[in-house]
């Protein structure tokens, strides 16, 4: 199979500090794929190195079978949506969206045409005479989306797209980019700090971590079963136990990642612990529990029954629930 | 959604395009490859002509003033020696540097007071039109002729000029008459004393003040103000304890103008003054009619080191941050 | 908040001091009209148009002017391809030395004019190069690099590196985005910071007496004036006219940069 996107042991060192640190990775062709990780993880660099701004100082690249890692990002077929969005400001929204267009010698007549279509694309018929300056933020997302998809790239690379709008812009825009991606079938590869985002959004995810790739899959199995503390603790609210816990309930000295919504109070339980605090979520009710000094949340859904601060209670959960890390 | 049809639709082989053909694509592949030949492109024109004219100039002078000249003969005789800087310390040439270094200090200390106004009062209160007509009226008198604002001076200052009437004007020509009788000051008239060398020096030099001191003052913050009223502080102490200390690193910015521009001025003091000489008319005598190079070039280093001392002292004040 | 209104005491200082810098030069447009023309006699006894006809027909303010003109521009020229190189590799990369290339450029403006002048001089005579208006050139083209680096390095600034990096992405070469990003976004900048470097050159006196041989630029003529005053009607007149053509330049550099950098503050 030939892959959108294809890493092979990449390294990135800028002097001693490692940014990206021998990561395999493959993209699939027509795949929403999502980098996640906490600032200063690798995965910008990483979506860098497929642009073409960063060259990786070890391994290979390749971008739908040919190789990469030498050539220039205006040799490459992938268009980025930058973080800040980058407009230029000097030209107005059409001959923004136009300007790759221009660049390969389009005719005007030609280029304002696409332009107006990507544009219409995007829902930002009519804005065209306007100046970057003149647009709120997430207009001007939808600008530098319709600049970058109007050059059909085979790649699309989206550089925390949605960190700077509101909550609810967001929602909707991560819907439309959804729509967007199936319609296109373009390969779209984001960048995010959001767990909530990338799982919610991409078919897989990648995680990272200090330069490496931590756990490669889909956000049923990132969210499922992290296969390290790190995945557990960075993809949503995981409980981590520690190894004398999990030798307990399973019989192996490992760590293991636990859902919140796995955990069961009450009936055969394994475990004793003590309701630290109540917190009402709305359609459930998170409980903080003390298990011989270790915090373990618990999530309950409204309409059960539920114990008071300072009672002590048991608790189990299904063994299929608990999920034991990789050691190391 | 009707141009979704259109977008997307290319072959697998098209994710990395051909290479540009021509002298053009190969000159912008190879400044990509070698981001660092572009940079030494770049900066040959620019480090090459300052390197070689001004610093090489630069240096040609410093070496000089180890030259010394022949009494006899007027030759400059091309061998080391310290014998040239040994004449600076001669009573006639010890003179001038105090005097300059004098003035500048005096300049620098009056422009301090004239600018805070201005610069507080344009940082604090102006807004929109008149910070804009603030900024101008400072610009305006920085940028415009310097010789004509010399000779502005000389008409003002002139024996016969708008000053002396404006005091007859209001009777109070014999103030002035009593400041020219001072000794030092004075003179036989206002275009003729140190006292009209000074005025000159601080018009000439004031905006040079203003701004950066203004932009010091622009990034105290209004909240620090009204904090320090908050706690009780009458405005005098607020200004003595909060924006005082907060406009220092300005106050040394603009002295290093101030400072270092006094020094070096030949022509004020040629034009309006007396004929006792500043530095800089003691280097061009020495270069020009006298021919003693080598003098005229130690005497170029006294600024240098002066202004390397104060300069040592500024910045352990702040003040290259609002430069 | 800052609507707070301003002390009296202190509006009155700052208006002195408005005033005291601008009625100078207020009286030079007066001076030009005088019938006056052996001393600076105030009040002027009467008011003439005549002066501005007597300079027009003197040919040596005409050869001052123009050599003033021709060295202003040729100055300017170099210092816009010296300074725009200067700002962008300073602006666009870190490198060993960066910090010694900025100081490099100021050092011409920032050590007294006289040292440079005295410097060029020796420098012309120990290489035995003649003077000629190239030599003036040459000085003025130094220390005009920086106005225009100033002027540049601001705006290079805001033509942050994800505005390049986004024009590579849409397939331009550096050359295509020098062309179609760099160049559109530091053009004004560029333009106001040579028309500064235009004026300062126009009115440069100090270092052009050392650079300067039997050529007489504007200043330099006035400068004679001014020490030895054979001509004082002649002379008010073309204070007021320097007056005004510096003018203009500064205006015009100050609305083509008012929004976002400041004009060169710094820059003389």
């Amino acid at each position: 199979m030939t892959f959108a996107v294809s890493f092979q042991k990449v390294s990135r060192h800028f002097g001693a500090v490692r940014a990206v640190d021998g990561v395999d990775l493959d993209i699939r062709p027509g795949e929403f794929f999502a980098m996640l990780g906490p600032s200063g993880s690798g995965k910008t660099t990483c979506l860098r190195l497929i642009a073409g701004f960063e060259r990786p100082t070890a391994g290979h690249i390749e971008i739908f079978g040919a190789r990469a890692e030498a050539i220039p990002p205006y040799r490459r077929n992938v268009n980025t949506v930058f973080q800040d969005y980058a407009l230029f400001p000097h030209l107005n929204v059409v001959d923004n969206v136009a300007y790759g267009l221009m660049i390969k010698g389009v005719p005007k007549a030609a280029r304002r045409r696409e332009a107006g279509a990507a544009l219409e694309m995007v829902k930002m018929p009519g804005y065209g005479d306007r100046r970057p300056g003149q647009l709120s933020g997430g207009q001007r997302q939808r600008v530098a989306l319709a600049r970058a998809l109007v050059n059909r790239p085979r790649v699309l690379l989206l550089d925390e797209p949605l960190g700077a709008l509101d909550l609810k812009l967001r929602e909707n825009m991560q819907e439309e980019l959804k729509t967007l991606q199936k319609s296109l079938g373009i390969t779209f590869v984001f960048v995010t700090h959001d767990q909530g985002e990338a799982l919610s959004m991409a078919d897989r995810v990648a995680v990272f971590n200090d330069g490496r790739l931590m756990q490669l899959g889909t956000p049923q199995e990132i969210y499922g079963s992290p296969n390290s503390r790190f995945v557990a603790d960075f993809v949503g609210s995981s409980n981590v136990l520690p190894p004398v816990l999990v030798e307990r309930c399973a019989g192996q000295r490992r760590w293991a990642s636990l859902r919140p919504e796995a955990v069961k109070i009450g009936a055969p339980g394994r475990l004793s612990a003590t309701v630290v605090s109540r917190a009402y979520l709305g359609g459930a009710t998170r409980l903080g529990l003390d298990v011989e000094g270790q915090r373990i949340n618990a999530l309950v859904p409204a309409g059960e029954a539920l114990p008071a601060e300072g009672e002590t209670v048991r608790l189990g959960f299904a063994d299929e629930d608990l999920h034991l890390m990789e050691p190391g | 959604m009707s141009a979704v049809g259109t977008i997307g639709a290319a072959g697998p082989s098209d994710a990395i395009l051909p290479k540009r053909g021509g002298w053009r694509g190969r000159l912008a592949d190879l400044l990509w490859r070698r981001p660092g030949l572009l940079l030494l492109l770049m900066l040959m024109p620019p480090v090459l002509w300052l390197a070689v004219v001004y610093l090489g100039s630069l240096l040609a002078l410093l070496l000089q003033s180890f030259f010394s000249i022949d009494e006899f003969s007027g030759l400059i005789d091309r061998s080391f020696t310290l014998k040239t800087y040994g004449e600076l310390l001669r009573p006639a040439n010890l003179d001038i540097i105090v005097r300059t270094v004098t003035m500048a200090a005096l300049v620098t200390l009056a422009a301090a007071v004239v600018a805070f106004p201005i610069a507080y009062f344009a940082a604090r209160y102006a807004r929109g039109k008149w910070k804009a007509l603030f900024y101008l009226g400072v610009m305006l008198p920085l940028w415009s002729s310097y010789l004509v604002k010399v000779y502005a001076w000389k008409l003002i200052l002139a024996k016969e000029g708008i000053l002396t009437w404006l005091l007859q004007k209001l009777h109070l020509a014999w103030l002035l008459d009593g400041w020219l009788a001072l000794p030092v000051v004075g003179g036989s008239s206002l275009s003729l004393s140190a006292t009209g060398t000074f005025v000159v020096f601080l018009y000439v030099w004031l905006p040079f003040m203003i701004l950066p001191l203004q932009a010091s003052l622009e990034r105290v913050p209004a909240n620090l103000l009204e904090a320090s009223a908050d706690l009780g502080a009458t405005p005098q102490q607020t200004f003595r304890n909060v924006v005082f200390p907060l406009a220092l690193p300005g106050l040394a910015a603009g002295s290093i103008f101030t400072f270092s521009l006094t020094l070096g001025d030949y022509i004020i003091p040629q034009i309006i003054g007396t004929s006792r000489l500043f530095i800089g008319q003691a280097v061009y005598a020495h270069q020009g009619t006298a021919g003693n190079i080598p003098l005229a070039a130690a005497f170029t280093v006294v600024p240098i080191v002066v202004m390397g001392l104060y300069l040592w002292g500024a910045r352990r004040m702040g003040a290259f941050d609002a430069l | 908040m800052r609507s707070d209104t301003s002390p009296p005491g202190l509006r009155i200082a700052a208006a002195a001091g408005l005033a005291f810098l601008h009625l100078p030069i207020l009286l030079i447009f007066v001076y030009a009209f005088t019938t006056e023309d052996k001393s600076y006699q105030w009040p002027p006894p009467g008011l003439t148009l005549d002066w501005l006809a007597v300079t027009w027909n003197r040919p040596d303010v005409w050869a001052a002017l123009s050599l003033s003109l021709e060295v202003a521009a040729v100055s300017t020229a170099i210092a816009l391809v010296l300074g725009t190189l200067c700002a962008a590799s300073v602006s666009g990369s870190r490198f060993f030395g960066r910090e010694t290339i900025s100081l490099l450029v100021i050092l011409p403006i920032a050590l007294p004019g006289i040292i440079t002048g005295i410097a060029l001089r020796s420098a012309f005579s120990l290489a035995e190069i003649p003077f000629s208006q190239w030599t003036i050139i040459l000085g003025h083209a130094t220390f005009c690099v920086v106005v225009v680096y100033n002027n540049a390095i601001a705006r290079f600034r805001r033509v942050s590196g994800s505005l390049l990096e986004a024009s590579y992405d849409l397939g331009a070469d550096g050359l295509q985005t020098f062309r179609h990003v760099i160049l559109p976004n530091i053009g004004t900048a560029l333009v106001a910071g040579g028309m500064l470097a235009f004026a300062l050159s126009f009115d440069e006196v100090i270092v052009t007496t050392f650079t300067a041989g039997q050529q007489q630029t504007l200043p330099i003529w006035m400068l004679e004036e001014l020490v030895r005053p054979r001509q004082r009607p002649v002379t008010n007149v073309v204070a007021m006219v320097v007056v005004l053509v510096t003018l203009l330049p500064i205006l015009a550099a100050y609305y083509l940069t008012r929004d976002g950098d400041q004009v060169a503050g710094s820059g003389k």
